[in-house]
Order: structure tokens, then sequence, then C-alpha cells
């Protein structure tokens, strides 16, 4: 069955970031598809590669990368979301003349329309935020 | 339907709500949710009363996270990550009560 799951929460907020991790784990576990993640409102900000969590604790934004790159994921961050946070790809640097970039690897910027085409290829989305 | 609620009933009326105007299904807490089904709480009656529209399930994890996996209170299913993924594919739709 193809899934996508859409996240609302920030990474360390409540426990959406987590669930939603654990959950998407355990979709791949049982030998289902993720056609994509989508990442909206401050979910956006795990997306950002500058966090530093002290070292005994779980990493949620390379933990995000890790898996993605494990499973070839579609891990889409909304891009107003982003530009509003500051969560920032080369193409957003060069567009909005911003002298840095922070988008973590295996995530990808893009619109809402990804969310939408989500919900219309996959066979279910679920969502996880606060 | 599956209804997924992530609210303590004790802190907020997610799962009031759901349990008020949900057409039945089941209904899944998760996070802070999971309180809803510790043994004792004062919104046990109306989870009870709500068993007979929906079916009841709890996150293994999320009770033990919260130290009430030994007192969930009868006729609720405790499920981990992989039976809440086979609760997503088995009903058609599911809603988030955030």
């Amino acid at each position: 069955m193809k899934f996508s799951i859409l996240v609302n929460e920030g990474p360390y907020t409540h426990q959406a970031s987590d669930s939603a991790y654990q959950f998407a784990k355990a979709v791949l576990a049982k030998g289902h598809e993720i056609f994509r993640i989508f990442f909206y409102h401050d979910g956006v900000n795990n997306a950002t590669r500058l966090t530093t969590p002290p070292q005994d604790d779980r990493n949620i934004v390379n933990r995000w990368s890790k898996l993605g790159e494990e499973h070839k994921l579609d891990m889409v961050v909304c891009v107003a979301a982003a530009q509003r946070r500051g969560i920032v790809d080369d193409g957003e640097a060069k567009r909005n003349g911003k002298d840095a970039t922070n988008l973590a690897a295996g995530f990808r910027i893009s619109g809402l329309g990804q969310l939408i085409e989500a919900g219309i290829q996959s066979d279910r989305i679920v969502v996880f935020g606060d | 339907m599956l209804n997924i609620v992530n609210k303590s009933p004790l802190e907020r009326n997610a799962l009031q709500s759901c349990i008020e105007t949900g057409t039945g299904g089941a209904i899944l807490l998760i996070e802070d949710g999971v309180y809803a089904v510790a043994r004792g709480n004062s919104f046990e009656p109306t989870l009870k009363a709500a068993m007979g529209k929906f079916k009841v399930y709890a996150l293994a994890p999320d009770l033990e996270a919260r130290g009430i996996a030994d007192r969930v209170m009868d006729g609720v299913t405790a499920v981990d990550y992989g039976g809440f993924v086979d609760l997503v594919a088995e009903y058609k739709s599911s809603q988030s009560w955030l």
C-alpha cells in the first residue's frame, strides 16, 4: 500500500516529529511504500542541518536524512513555510538574497501542490502535529 | 474511519469532540492521548460509554513512556507502531484530531 505522511510540528517540540519518524519506519518495515513525506508549518524545522542536539540525545534531523537516504524517500518542505522560518537551499538563497543555506540532506523545497499530489497518489495519508 | 488522538482528555477536548462528532470506527490514542485509557482517570466513564461506537486502541510505546502500560482499562487494545500501520491500512481514511 502507498502511504504519505504529513509532519506539521518541529523537532524537539512535543512528540509529533518522533511519532511520524517511528510510524514511517514501521510503514517501511511492513513492506509498504512511502510516496512522500511532506513537512509543513513548524514541521519545516525538521529540515535544518544546523541543529546540534546533545550527543546523548537523538538527532531528529540526521535521523530523517538517514531514513530518506536508505529508502530513497521523497521528503518535501513547503516553500512558504520554509521562507518564513529561514529554511533555505541554494535556489532559495539566490532568489531571496540570503548569504547562507541550511537545508539538510535528503530534503527538497517545493510547494503545497506536492501535498495535494501526495493525497491523490497515495492510498493513505497520515497527519502528525500538535 | 480511524480517529487518531494525541491529546490528553484531561487537558484538551480533542477526544471529547471525536467521540461526540465521530460516526464510529476506531480511535487510536497516541502520545498524551494514552492518558485517556489509564484505569481510574476521570475521563474513563466517557470513554467506556463510547466503546459501543468505537473500537479503542492505544499505542504501547507511548503507554510505556508514561508509566501506565500496567493499568490500561478493559476493552482497550494496545498496539505497537506496526499495529498503528495495520490500523491505518485497515480503515479507508484517518483523521488526526490535532
